[in-house]
C-alpha cells in the first residue's frame, strides 16, 4: 500500500501534523500483514469471549464487535480543550441532578420548564428529597461526541448525547489499546502514547468515594442483568478488574434492617455500594416494575435509610433526555457561571410554536428525535426518507410536537479504517467516559466507533459499526 | 464467595471432569472394537457404554441400533443429550462464562477456547476421521484445565469449589463404570486369566482410567478382577480411585467449612474412613454391586448435601411491608 492510498481517501487534503507518523508506519506495511493481523484480532476477541450475545438468536451465536486496527489520535492539546469541557457539563448535569430531586432552583428561575422535567418519565419521584453522598448522581458519565467537518465551526466538537444512566463501551476502551499494543508493539515504542489501563482503579476509588460512611472497608459490588444481556462482558471484566463480586439481583437481599446483603458460601456479606448496569425500572420491585427479578426487593429502603449507595443514582434519565439536552448549556451558565467549552448540536424544540414551524418548513433537511426513544427508533432522517414518510412523520409531529426535538445533518468527521480493499475514511465518533466522586476524573483516551460502511454515519455496533483504538499523543513533560 | 459463584464453578469442573471420562471410556471401547471379537460382545459393549450414563432409554427412543457409529454420534455430539461430550463442554463453558470474572484470564481462556475448537473439530468431522484423536484431545483439554487451575488460582474458596467439583464427579463416574463393567463381566470373573480376551477386557478398563501403568507398577504382577477392583477402589496411590477422590473430597469439605455443614463432613469422613478399612475380600465378599451402589448412593448424598449448605441459597426472609 502507498502513501497515495490514504491520501486519496482525503480528497487531497493534507495528512494533519498528529498523524503523519502512523501514515510512514501505516505505508510501510504490507497488505497481507495488515489483513493478518486484523485476522488475529477478530480470534483472540473470540478466545477472551469479547463477545455478545444477540437477542433472538437461538443457535447462541455470539458475535464479536468489528475491530479496526488503524487507531484514531489525539494530539495533547485537543484533548486537554476536550477534557476541560467534558468536565465542564459534568459538572452542570451532576448540580442540575442534585437542583431538581431537591430545591429546584433552575425551575424557578424559568430556565427549565418545570413540566419538563417533572413530567418527564424518567423523573423518579422515589428520589425526591433523597440525599446522595457528595451530591454525585452520575458517579460515570459517557459523553457522546462528533467533530463537525465543514460549515462555520469546522473541526470543533459538538456533544451528540450526554449518557448518564449506565453507559457501556468502556471495556471495548481497554481491550482495543490491550489489542493494539499485542499486535503492533513498534507503534508504541514510536509513539508516546497515554495509557489508559487505570481506568479500573479510577472507577473504584470514584465508588468507594461515595460509599455511606463506615468504619468497615466498604464492599462495593457490580451489579449485571446476567450473562444473556448484551453488555455483560463489560460487567465481568469491569468487576473483575476492579477485583469486586459481580452480583446478580438473586445474590442480593435487603433485610430487616434495611442493609443490602450478599448471599455467599459463609453467610450473609453486607454491601455498601452497587455499581448497577440495570435499569431504574428494574431495580426494586418494591417501587418500580414488579415483576423485576434484576433487583432485590427493597433497595430504595435501603437507600432512603442511608445504607447503601447505588451507582448511578435512580434517576439521572432526566438529565440526559433529549428533551433536556438543549438546556445544557444554559445549566452550565446557571450552576457554574461559566461558558460553556463545547458545543450543543443547535437543537429546536418542536414544543415552542416557532421552532415548530421551521421545522415542519424543512423537514427534508432535519434529523427529527422523539425525546423519549433512545437507539435511533421512532426518528426521521430527512435527507434519505422518502415524500411518504416524510409526509407520516409529520402528521405525528402535528399531533404531538412536545415528543420530539429536530437538529441539522451533521457531517461527522473521518478517520483512515481498514477496510477489505485498503484504508480508507470512514465516519467515526467518540465516547470519552467521565468518572466522578471526591473530583472528576477521566483517563486520556475514550471509545471511538466507527460506521464500516462506506458514506454511513451509523455507528452503532447493533448495526454495522466497529470501533477503534484511541490515542491521546502525550506531550513532553507530561503525565 | 457467592453461593451462585460457587455453583457454577462446581458445575464448570463437574462438566469438564464428565467429558473427560466419558471420552476415556468411548475411547477405550473403540480401541476395543478394533480387536476380533464376537458380534455378541461388541454390541454388549457399546451398550455398556449407554447404561454407565443411564442413556438406555433414551438413545433407544432415538436411534434403532446400538450401533458403534451411533453410539458415538449420541454419546459425543448429539446435543439432545444432556451428557453428551459436546453438550458437557458447552455447559462448562456455560457456567464458566457465567463467572468468568470469579476465575483467572487463564482459566477461563482455556475453557472458552475448549468449547470454540471442540466445535470446530465436530465441524470438521473429526469424530468420523480420526476419533481416537478427538478423545485424546477432550482428555489433553481437561488436563490443561486442571494444570491451569491448579497453577493459576488463588487457593481459596473458589479453587476448593473447582476441586469439590472435579471429585464429586469423578468417584461418581468411576464407580459407575465399574458397576456396569464387573456386572457385564461374569464370564470373564476367572482369576488366573486363561483366555486373551479376559486380559484385553480388565486391561481396557485400567486404561480407561489411565490405571494400566500403574497397576503393572503396583502388582507387578498378572491381571486380575480383583486386583483391578482393588487398584480403583482401594488404593490411595491411584489418583482416580475412590478412595482417593474420597481423600480429597473431606480435605475440600474442611477448607470450605461453614456454619451449616458439619454434618456432610461427618459423612464424608465416615465414608472415607469405611474405604480405608476395608480389604478387597471383603468388597467381593458382600458383593461388589451392592457395595458400589451404596457408595454412588453416599456420593449423590454428598452431592446435595453440598449444593444444600453452600451452592443454593439461603431462602430470602419475607420482604417487609413497602415503606
Amino acid at each position: 500500500m502507498s502513501m497515495a492510498d490514504i491520501a486519496s481517501g482525503y480528497a487531497g487534503a493534507p495528512v494533519r501534523l498528529h498523524y503523519r507518523q502512523l501514515q510512514t508506519w501505516l505505508s510501510d506495511q504490507n497488505m497481507e500483514t495488515l489483513r493478518a493481523r486484523h485476522e488475529e484480532a477478530e480470534l483472540i476477541f473470540r478466545r477472551v469471549g469479547i463477545t455478545f450475545a444477540v437477542y433472538g438468536d437461538d443457535d447462541g451465536t455470539e458475535r464479536t464487535i468489528p475491530f479496526d486496527i488503524v487507531p484514531r489520535v489525539f494530539p495533547a492539546e485537543e484533548w486537554r480543550h476536550l477534557k476541560a469541557g467534558l468536565i465542564q457539563r459534568v459538572q452542570a448535569l451532576n448540580m442540575f441532578l442534585q437542583d431538581v430531586y431537591h430545591d429546584q432552583k433552575i425551575l424557578k428561575a424559568g430556565i427549565v420548564p418545570a413540566d419538563q422535567v417533572l413530567g418527564n418519565t424518567s423523573y423518579r419521584r422515589a428520589m425526591h428529597g433523597v440525599d446522595v453522598p457528595l451530591n454525585i448522581y452520575a458517579h460515570i458519565a459517557g459523553i457522546d461526541l462528533v467533530r463537525a467537518t465543514h460549515g462555520d465551526r469546522a473541526g470543533q466538537f459538538f456533544v451528540l448525547e450526554d449518557n448518564l444512566r449506565v453507559p457501556s463501551g468502556v471495556s471495548y476502551m481497554l481491550e482495543n489499546r490491550k489489542m493494539m499494543m499485542r499486535l503492533f508493539p513498534d507503534l508504541f515504542s514510536t509513539h508516546q502514547i497515554a495509557p489508559v489501563d487505570h481506568y479500573p482503579d479510577l472507577l473504584l476509588s470514584a465508588l468507594q468515594q461515595v460509599a455511606p460512611p463506615t468504619d468497615r472497608y466498604s464492599n462495593v459490588v457490580v451489579l449485571t442483568p446476567g450473562m444473556y444481556n448484551a453488555a455483560y462482558f463489560e460487567h465481568a471484566f469491569l468487576a473483575q478488574q476492579m477485583g469486586v463480586e459481580l452480583v446478580e439481583g438473586q445474590d442480593l437481599y435487603v433485610d430487616d434492617d434495611d442493609v443490602v446483603y450478599l448471599r455467599t458460601t459463609q453467610g450473609p456479606r453486607r454491601v455498601d455500594v452497587i455499581y448497577r448496569r440495570v435499569d431504574d425500572d428494574f431495580l426494586d420491585p418494591e417501587i418500580f416494575r414488579e415483576d423485576s427479578v434484576l433487583g432485590p426487593a427493597g433497595l430504595m429502603r435501603a437507600l432512603r435509610a442511608g445504607n447503601v449507595s447505588i451507582c448511578n443514582a435512580v434517576g439521572t434519565g432526566v438529565a440526559d433526555d433529549k428533551s433536556i439536552y438543549p438546556y445544557v448549556p444554559e445549566m452550565i451558565r446557571f450552576y457554574l457561571s461559566e461558558e460553556p467549552i463545547l458545543n450543543n448540536v443547535p437543537t429546536y424544540m418542536c414544543r415552542r410554536s416557532d421552532e415548530l414551524s421551521y421545522v415542519l418548513a424543512n423537514l427534508k433537511d432535519l434529523v427529527v428525535k422523539e425525546v423519549h426513544g433512545a437507539g435511533g427508533y421512532g426518528m426521521l432522517i430527512g435527507p434519505t426518507a422518502s415524500k411518504a414518510e416524510i409526509e407520516a412523520f409529520r402528521q405525528q409531529l402535528v399531533a404531538n410536537p412536545d415528543h420530539y426535538i429536530a437538529q441539522p445533518t451533521l457531517s461527522l468527521s473521518t478517520c483512515p479504517t481498514f477496510v477489505g480493499a485498503g484504508v480508507a475514511p470512514r465516519h467515526i465518533d467518540l465516547r470519552p467516559f467521565v468518572l466522578s466522586g471526591k473530583d472528576v476524573r477521566m483517563v486520556p483516551g475514550g471509545l471511538t466507533r466507527v460506521a464500516l460502511k462506506e458514506g454511513s454515519l451509523v455507528v452503532n455496533s447493533s448495526q454495522g459499526g466497529g470501533t477503534k483504538d484511541t490515542w491521546v499523543l502525550q506531550s513532553a513533560g507530561e503525565s | 464467595m457467592l453461593s451462585r459463584t460457587a455453583d457454577h464453578l462446581y458445575w464448570m469442573s463437574r462438566y469438564t471432569e464428565r467429558a473427560e471420562n466419558t471420552a476415556r471410556m468411548l475411547e477405550v471401547n473403540w480401541q476395543m472394537s478394533l480387536l476380533p471379537q464376537s458380534e455378541q460382545a461388541a454390541r454388549a459393549a457399546w451398550r455398556a457404554m449407554l447404561e454407565i450414563s443411564e442413556l438406555t432409554d433414551d438413545f433407544d427412543a432415538k436411534y434403532a441400533n446400538a450401533t458403534p457409529a451411533n453410539v458415538l454420534t449420541y454419546m459425543v455430539q448429539d446435543t439432545d443429550n444432556p451428557s453428551s461430550i459436546m453438550s458437557c463442554l458447552r455447559a462448562a463453558r456455560e457456567n464458566a462464562r457465567a463467572v468468568r470474572g470469579s476465575m483467572t484470564t487463564d482459566l477461563w481462556e482455556t475453557v472458552n477456547t475448549t468449547w470454540l475448537d471442540a466445535q470446530r473439530q465436530v465441524g470438521q468431522g473429526l469424530l468420523r476421521i480420526a476419533p481416537t484423536d478427538f478423545f485424546e484431545w477432550v482428555k489433553l483439554r481437561s488436563n490443561q484445565s486442571r494444570g491451569v487451575h491448579i497453577g493459576t488460582m488463588m487457593r481459596d474458596e473458589a479453587s476448593h469449589f473447582i476441586s469439590l467439583g472435579i471429585f464429586i464427579e469423578r468417584a461418581d463416574n468411576v464407580a459407575r463404570l465399574l458397576d456396569v463393567k464387573f456386572l457385564a463381566a461374569a464370564e470373564h470373573m476367572e482369576q488366573d486369566l486363561e483366555h486373551v480376551e479376559d486380559f484385553y477386557y480388565w486391561a481396557a478398563i485400567l486404561r480407561s482410567l489411565s490405571a494400566f501403568e500403574n497397576y503393572r507398577m503396583m502388582f507387578r504382577d498378572a491381571i486380575t478382577p480383583t486386583r483391578v477392583a482393588d487398584l480403583l477402589i482401594l488404593s490411595p496411590r491411584n489418583p482416580r480411585s475412590l478412595v482417593a477422590c474420597m481423600e480429597q473430597i473431606v480435605e475440600l469439605l474442611t477448607k470450605v467449612r461453614n456454619a451449616s455443614s458439619g454434618r456432610t463432613e461427618h459423612e464424608a469422613r465416615s465414608m472415607l474412613a469405611q474405604l480405608k478399612d476395608m480389604e478387597i475380600d471383603e468388597v467381593f465378599g458382600q458383593g461388589l454391586h451392592e457395595y458400589l451402589l451404596t457408595f454412588l448412593a453416599g456420593i449423590n448424598q454428598l452431592a446435595l448435601d453440598i449444593s444444600h449448605h453452600f451452592l443454593v441459597p439461603i431462602a430470602a426472609p419475607e420482604p417487609a411491608a413497602s415503606v
